[in-house]
């Protein structure tokens, strides 16, 4: 185990998670704001991913792809809350569950219908090798692309809720919605915004995601387990603590996965070693969740504590 | 009285069910039943339908019949799941009394459902799962392998590691039965040395951690079996992180197919596999599935596809030898045993396990005359007249 092998797998961890956060934003702010959990938040994942796949026929620019993917993912989120979720926030979370979950399924079946299971789209040409960062250490360019949007995405969303009216407004709503009420926010138009802008969210890490993994039908329900265990670890509701348990989700599974079995192999007979090391690293994560709910059960940043 | 009125109609009734039970064994069949039970929902179910399509269309090509009789088939989905499967089997069986059972994908979902038919003595034909256990211990009077065992494209790649004389390989797999034996079977026809052994999450999006230890490793041969989606992740990221420069990536037939052409794109060419048939094996029966399954569907057949003909064929060759008379089950095995049909693969044949001893290529992706990626055969089969290891295990003779 070396020490650029460690380097490497830090970044590969640090991009992990920076994706995380992008989608576990949006769905800590929904699950803290309006009090509503959205199954449905992976859905719009792949539906951002599937039209920045299919985007990318016609106008050949990545970029382009990815802008115009985001903004009708937004545009669908708003309808969505407009027509169907904003009837669901007075309701129980059961019925919640139920209705986002039926609109995980109808989504996954209007996707296949449009596009198919699967479509491809390749990473662009001038990202699409390694490059060498320090000596010895080949990277991916187009995952330090991933890092450099994540964190520049991140200071965004830290800069829009921290210090601007709208955040503000956000921040009030999330830890008193009767009190930000009856000081005159309108809070029908702030969820609809919060939604699009979620979905936005979605639809960004779904297609920077779409050239690393498949974009196929239900890849959504495969990232929202961890979007929500990153939610659960860093506290619902708060954007600092979806950033800080993204980090720590991405790290731990990347680096579990790289070390764990060395780690083991050194006191553990070679056998035991390869036996156990894949089984607890794909646990870690978990263990972890359960770590920080043992000793602080409301997250680590809980917006109403 | 009432004794003598009740015993009267017990004897009635037993005659009756004799005469029922005698007629149903005399009388030739005048149409052929059969359950096709399949993954046909879901992110799964390309296979399936796959196998279906292919499988409809043979009976389409051959007037809609089976061996001279009509066919009527019964289509159903697993969704993925194998208590479902299991009691589509069992209504199959009891209620629907089908004369074969075929159709689905994977080894866990059979391995489930399979006891029904071999209580009621239906032959189930199976278009793609052969797991090991089937071939060996619990191999079973009533059920064929028409694909491959499932250990084989997995040897048929550690032979062809051996043969091209590579040093160091490097093995990665999911952490379940499927992704431990697919190992276990490169390993056997492996004579190099392996440098790394991974298993992954049943599932995993990311394979950054474990691209950094091949990249560290540095291995002459990269060999993954990883069906599906992951199979596609891990592809797109290998390719990404330009390890292809240094290491030749291999992977079973399936682990490259159509399907999966379809979600990696252009990053695929170059990269290897093993199976038993190819769209370009030049026999007539596969020119004219091909051409067929094109027209008929507008895409490029998959090797579950070409399974799922295949297993059609059979069907028919042996319905025809049996002349109808499908009761008659000694005879209907011993017909699917030495059925003649023209497979798509080329000669193949059944050992006394009921699974296929047949010849194993190596296949390239490259593009074809009209730009497409296809995995063309190149260089001389891998292996021929190849079984499976489990056969002297089988009590069937």
């Amino acid at each position: 185990m070396s020490s650029i092998l460690l380097v490497e797998q830090a970044l590969n961890g640090l991009q992990f998670g920076l994706m995380l956060f992008l989608l576990a934003s949006g769905l800590t702010l929904v699950f803290g704001i309006m009090d509503m959990i959205n199954l449905a938040h992976g859905a719009l994942y792949m539906v951002g991913a599937f039209l920045a796949a299919w985007l990318y026929g016609y106008t050949e620019s990545f970029a382009l792809s990815v802008l115009c993917s985001m903004a009708l993912t937004s545009l669908l989120g708003m309808v969505l809350e407009v027509t169907l979720l904003r009837t669901l926030y007075a309701r129980d979370h059961l019925s919640q569950v139920l209705a986002t979950f039926a609109l995980i399924l109808i989504l996954n079946e209007s996707v296949k219908m449009i596009w198919g299971t699967d479509l491809p789209l390749s990473t662009p040409a001038q990202l699409s090798g390694p490059i060498e960062i320090l000596p010895g250490l080949l990277y991916p360019s187009y995952r330090l692309v991933l890092i450099g949007m994540g964190l520049l995405l991140a200071l965004g969303l830290y800069i829009l809720v921290n210090h601007t009216k709208l955040g503000a407004w956000v921040r009030a709503g999330a830890s008193d919605r009767q009190m930000a009420l009856s000081m005159g926010i309108n809070i029908k138009a702030l969820f609809t915004a919060v939604f699009g802008l979620g979905a936005a969210m979605c639809a960004f890490s779904g297609a920077m995601l779409a050239p690393l993994l498949a974009v196929q039908v239900g890849m959504g329900e495969n990232i929202l387990i961890l979007a929500f265990v990153v939610i659960v670890i860093g506290g619902i509701g708060s954007i600092w603590g979806a950033f800080v348990g993204s980090l720590l989700v991405g790290v731990v599974d990347t680096l579990g996965r790289g070390l764990l079995p060395h780690l083991l192999g050194l006191f553990l007979p070679p056998m035991w070693a390869s036996a156990a090391g894949p089984s607890l690293a794909s646990i870690m994560v978990y263990v972890l969740m359960a770590g920080v709910l043992f000793f602080r059960p409301q997250g680590l940043f809980n917006s109403k504590s | 009285m009432k004794v003598r009125q009740f015993s009267a109609t017990l004897l009635l009734s037993a005659v009756c069910l004799c005469v029922a039970s005698l007629g149903s064994v005399a009388r030739a069949a005048d149409k052929v039943k059969i359950g096709f039970v399949s993954t046909l929902s879901g992110p799964s179910s390309a296979l399936g339908v796959d196998i279906r399509d292919a499988f409809m269309l043979a009976l389409k090509l051959n007037g809609g019949k089976v061996g001279g009789l009509p066919a009527e088939v019964l289509i159903a989905d697993d969704q993925f799941k194998p208590d479902v499967a299991k009691e589509l089997f069992d209504k199959m069986v009891q209620k629907d009394h089908v004369d074969f059972l075929t159709g689905v994908v994977f080894s866990n979902i059979l391995m489930a459902a399979l006891p029904s038919t071999d209580e009621s003595g239906i032959m189930y034909l199976s278009p793609n799962a052969a797991p090991s256990p089937l071939a060996g211990k619990q191999c079973s009077a009533n059920f064929f392998a028409v694909a491959w065992p499932n250990d084989a494209y997995h040897e048929a790649a550690g032979q062809y590691a051996t043969n091209k004389g590579v040093k160091t390989a490097y093995l990665l797999a999911p952490n379940y039965q499927a992704g431990q034996d697919s190992l276990a079977g490169f390993k056997r026809f492996y004579k190099g040395k392996v440098v790394g052994e991974v298993y992954t999450k049943l599932g995993q999006l990311d394979y950054s951690a474990e691209l950094a230890e091949i990249r560290a490793a540095k291995p002459e041969v990269m060999f993954v079996f990883l069906p599906g989606g992951m199979g596609v992740n891990f592809i797109k990221q290998f390719m990404a992180a330009g390890l292809a420069k240094d290491t030749k990536l291999l992977v079973p037939g399936f682990g490259d197919d159509q399907d999966i052409i379809r979600g990696v794109g252009a990053d695929m060419l170059g990269v290897f596999d093993t199976s038993h048939w190819g769209l370009d094996l030049a026999n007539a029966s596969n020119k004219k599935f091909v051409a067929e399954f094109e027209k008929e569907y507008k895409r490029l057949p998959t090797i579950y596809a070409a399974q799922g003909y295949d297993t059609a064929l059979l069907m028919d060759a042996a319905v025809r030898a049996s002349a109808g008379n499908l009761g008659d089950k000694d005879l209907l095995r011993k017909n699917i045993m030495d059925a003649k049909f023209s497979s798509v693969r080329g000669d193949f044949k059944f050992n006394t396990n009921h699974f296929p001893i047949q010849t194993y290529y190596l296949r390239e992706i490259q593009k074809d005359a009209q730009g497409r990626l296809v995995n063309k055969i190149v260089g001389q089969p891998i292996m021929t007249n190849h079984g499976d290891a489990y056969v002297k295990d089988c009590p069937l003779h």
